[in-house]
């Protein structure tokens, strides 16, 4: 949690209540992560969003925590503005530019599971398309073509922006994002950033439990994994 | 000493409030403006018993590291001890 965190109690609740496993809050001046088995970047806006999304709370001192977990092989997940301090903080690469019609948009969109083999969407299908709602200024994604090359090439762009069936079109593409890029994971495949926000899509009663998924298949890698060790 | 930063988008990276500015500039008259790119500007203040030397390094890692994205962003640097272009 960083000052402006604003989706932290959400992600909180669906852990804790929805999900049903044990989560902390960790507060950004603390030094380290303790002894977690993952980490969550909420959204929100972090500082303001001042200077740029996410430039400051990648000063702070907890993120020198999450990189070394990160580098460990610990799975981080950065939703929203978490995404946003994930490329600022170089773990992930690209950046998240102002969206192109310069709108704060937040709505549901659709994204299409593109792959299945990171913690984070184990029990997903590929093709299969959730309904989750975004909630940004800037989540334009944005990196140079040598990088959009290596993520397509080493299967790393998690979620794309599609329609209804799955089709990737300009329409479906709320933001501007390269290539309809809504998430993307880095080359270990334990770090991962989406825009869209799966917490906020997880209870019947908010109108869409798609996003369940997403914290049901990191529940099981991480019961996977407490199993095999 | 004071030192100026200049920040702006690389030319390769589109710049969607730069592009909504010029439409309305050209909306308002202004029919000679071509392009415009937005930017952004920082003037810092350092102790004055910094050398030039030390200063120019100090606010070029401040540029690079915190005011800048190198992703997306070029940076430039004037110090108030430079020459006058």
């Amino acid at each position: 949690m960083f000052p402006g965190s604003n989706c932290d109690h959400d992600t909180y609740h669906i852990i804790s209540k929805v999900i049903g496993q044990p989560v902390e809050f960790i507060w950004h001046r603390q030094a380290s992560v303790g002894d977690c088995d993952a980490v969550i970047l909420p959204g929100g806006f972090s500082y303001g969003d001042y200077l740029r999304t996410g430039a400051i709370a990648r000063f702070s001192p907890v993120m020198g925590a999450v990189k070394e977990f990160a580098s460990r092989g610990g799975l981080v997940m950065g939703i929203c503005n978490g995404f946003q301090i994930l490329c600022e903080a170089g773990l992930l690469p690209g950046a998240l530019l102002r969206n192109s019609n310069l709108k704060f948009i937040c709505e549901h969109v659709n994204m299409r599971i593109e792959v299945t083999d990171t913690p984070f969407t184990s029990r997903c299908r590929r093709g299969q398309v959730l309904s989750v709602p975004i909630a940004h200024g800037d989540g334009n994604y944005f990196c140079d073509p040598q990088t959009l090359a290596e993520l397509q090439r080493e299967d790393r762009i998690i979620f794309r922006y599609s329609d209804a069936q799955g089709d990737l079109t300009p329409e479906s593409n709320p933001n501007g994002s390269l290539d309809n890029i809504a998430g993307i994971c880095n080359r270990e495949r334990n770090v991962i950033g989406m825009m869209p926000h799966p917490e906020r899509a997880s209870e019947e009663l908010l109108g869409s439990n798609d996003g369940r998924i997403i914290f049901r298949s990191l529940a099981d890698t991480l019961a996977e994994l407490a199993k095999a060790s | 000493m004071k030192a100026k930063v200049y920040v702006t988008l690389k030319p390769s990276v589109l710049d969607p409030q730069g592009k909504a500015i010029h439409h309305a500039v050209e909306t308002i008259g202004y029919r000679t403006v071509t392009d415009v790119r937005q930017g952004k500007y920082f003037e810092i203040t350092l102790d004055d018993a910094v050398s030039a030397e030390a200063a120019r390094a100090e606010i070029s890692r401040l540029a690079r590291d915190v005011l800048s994205n190198p992703v997306i962003e070029d940076f430039r640097i004037e110090l108030d001890s430079d020459p006058e272009a």
